[in-house]
């Protein structure tokens, strides 16, 4: 583990923030330490000797390929600031439920790069997603490889139980696909699976709210034919997809704030609690409530989406 | 208390294993063996060493079953004769009568008699079917999303499905129902054995199943213990964690080819039709989606842990099977080599 700990903070970060001019390693050593990690990386990728866990996580691939990947995203495109970190609790099980918007869930992305750059226990977060995502080739292993998994209550309870961080977006399909005019307007919240959830594993509810996603693809329209012949839950129309194909796949570059909220306890609860269904329905309406109250003062803390732009 | 255990199948790998293991076992009086071939030679066919077992030449499907468990005072039955895939002479509809007509033989005629104390059926994890919208991992108490419509998983449901009526029935018997993940080692024979030697693998496109497999050796454990001690219950047996296929792929230093689903498919099937392999419908869904399953339960029965997980039990199996020689992983060692040399 400390290798890879090394392996991390040496080149990348270090090149970026430039924070370790005090004392400046030799160059040699730097570049033959490089080399031999590369290799060893290498050689345990080829091999197939890395840990996956039963999930089908593989924190090595996900730490060093793909969140290196989306990082530029995260910190160039969209400029993601974060607030509230220390409300996300350093070790053990909670869950973290935020707002979904965006036509794509880019959102989930961002959110998981949040988590791991920018909370000090470097916190892997295990998303939750539709069962349409694991019937798409590629998309449905790597999201599996990055430590997502299935919104069921069998994965909630057993991932909570491990002492994972866990992240749901209850609003599902309704608030990822919802049409530009209604952004930032949070959906039904489910069925409240999610708070049984928490409830039954004695875990905190982080209220989280994402500003910023809602403009990366104005859904202006929706081709409901050709969605239900592909079996997607909705064809997007926005300003540049269609219209401009592939090209109309680039996010506009809108200005994001993710904050996470203070922590809701379930441990006053009894496990049981989590079959009195009005006691569920009464904590989802809380979440919820929460969740748009810090939705609302975030849009305005923001401002324009565009900042550069004079709309 | 004099102890006669009636082992079925015992002609295959795992089946005479655990009749060799309760043959040795000196609190056991008598070990009676049947299939419907003879167990393979240990001089000239690998065969394993039944030791004192006794053979009986029995089809499962007659109620000849019947006689030898009224006869020999049989107490323990162990029923390991479940096919995975169907032989080169019978076919499908002889696979399925043999797996399920023979297990409803076999109940019936335990469910009669006076003398049989304990049944252990050896199911697989395949009961649980393969869909992208099952949860991750299995206990044993989650229904299946979708219940299994081919093959060697129906087969196994339907078999579980008379194991459980038996049990309901004669609530004075102890009947274990172990559910395995795929059997690997070095003298398994399977489909998915057979997949892993060959050259180069085919994989279904843009997807990496999770695979779980449990070693031979901790299987003959697993069944050795249900036999001799009262461990009631349904259990799902398998080496702890899970390797994705495309680690398999990279520990066997095999080359994947990658293949969209309905390519795959086509390959699959006209494997199995010129009868170069044997891939049923639901072995390409394991292939496509995977599966885990929660061993926890059986851990806790039995205060035991697998002594393989399943990435030392697929490690075991390449290298008994001289599966090595990476190529790609030979020319990092020389770049490796180069670049330590240069400097």
């Amino acid at each position: 583990m400390s290798e890879t700990a090394d392996a991390r903070v040496i080149p990348i970060d270090a090149a970026r923030r430039g924070d370790h001019r005090a004392e400046p390693p030799r160059d040699d050593d730097v570049l033959d330490r490089r080399i031999a990690e590369v290799l060893a990386f290498l050689r345990r990728r080829i091999s197939g000797e890395y840990e996956v866990d039963e999930f089908g996580y593989d924190p090595e691939l996900n730490d060093k390929v793909l969140l290196e990947l989306i990082r530029p995203l995260y910190r160039h495109w969209f400029r993601v600031d974060t607030l509230g970190m220390p409300n996300v609790p350093a070790e053990g099980g909670a869950l973290v439920v935020a707002n979904h918007s965006g036509t794509l869930p880019v959102d989930g992305m961002m959110l998981q790069v949040a988590l791991h750059d920018d909370h000090p226990a470097r916190r892997p977060v295990r998303l939750l997603g539709a069962d349409l995502v694991y019937q798409l080739p590629v998309i449905g292993h790597l999201a599996r490889k990055t430590g997502h998994t299935l919104a069921c209550p069998e994965d909630a309870d057993r991932l909570l139980r491990k002492g994972e961080l866990v992240g749901v977006f209850p609003e599902g399909f309704k608030g990822v696909g919802k049409p530009f005019s209604e952004r930032y307007r949070l959906q039904r919240f489910g069925r409240g699976g999610f708070v049984a959830s928490a409830i039954r594993a004695g875990v905190p509810i982080i209220p989280c709210a994402i500003v910023g996603a809602e403009e990366i693809y104005p859904k202006i329209g929706d081709l409901r034919l050709l969605a239900r012949l592909l079996g997607f839950p909705y064809f997007p129309i926005t300003p540049l997809f269609p219209w401009l194909g592939p090209l109309g796949l680039i996010p506009l570059p809108s200005k994001w704030l993710i904050e996470f909220g203070e922590p809701i306890r379930t441990d006053d609860l009894d496990p049981s609690a989590a079959d009195d269904p009005m006691l569920v329905f009464n904590l989802t309406d809380q979440v919820r409530e929460n969740i748009q109250h810090r939705l609302n003062e975030l849009r305005l803390r923001r401002g324009p989406a565009f900042p550069f732009l004079p709309i | 208390m004099t102890r006669t255990v009636l082992v079925t199948g015992v002609s295959r790998h795992i089946g005479a294993r655990v009749a060799g293991v309760l043959a040795a076992d000196p609190e056991i009086d008598r070990v009676i063996g049947v299939d419907t071939v003879a167990p393979p030679s240990v001089a000239t066919d690998d065969g394993v060493p039944l030791g004192r077992t006794e053979f009986v030449r029995v089809d499962l499907r007659s109620p000849d079953i019947a006689q030898v468990i009224s006869s020999a005072d049989i107490d323990t039955v162990v029923h390991m004769s479940l096919v995975s895939a169907p032989r080169k002479s019978g076919g499908r509809v002889d696979m399925k009568e043999h797996n399920v007509i023979g297990a409803m033989q076999l109940l019936a005629a335990c469910q009669r008699s006076a003398t049989v104390r304990k049944v252990v059926v050896r199911s697989t994890t395949a009961v649980y079917g393969c869909t992208p919208r099952d949860p991750a991992v299995f206990t044993e108490t989650i229904e299946p999303h979708e219940v299994p419509a081919h093959g060697y998983a129906k087969d196994a449901f339907e078999v579980e499905g008379y194991v459980r009526g038996f049990a309901r029935r004669r609530a004075d018997v102890d009947v274990s129902l172990l559910r395995f993940a795929n059997f690997i080692g070095p003298g398994v024979d399977s489909p998915l054995t057979r997949y892993f030697t060959q050259p180069v693998l085919p994989t279904v496109l843009g997807f990496d199943p999770r695979l779980q497999f449990v070693h031979e050796d901790d299987a003959v454990e697993v069944l050795r213990r249900m036999a001799v001690e009262e461990h009631p219950g349904t259990f799902n047996v398998a080496g702890d964690g899970v390797l994705l296929l495309s680690q398999c792929v990279r520990r066997a230093g095999r080359a994947a080819v990658p293949l969209p689903t309905p390519a795959f498919n086509l390959l699959g099937e006209a494997a199995r039709r010129a009868g170069l392999a044997d891939f049923s419908s639901e072995q390409l869904r394991l292939l496509s989606y995977g599966r885990a399953v929660d061993t926890s339960a059986l851990s806790a029965e039995l205060g035991w842990r697998p002594k393989y997980s399943t990435a030392a039990a697929f490690d075991d199996f390449i290298r008994n099977r001289g599966m090595t020689g990476n190529v790609a992983l030979g020319l990092v060692d020389r770049l490796a080599g180069l670049l330590g040399a240069g400097r």
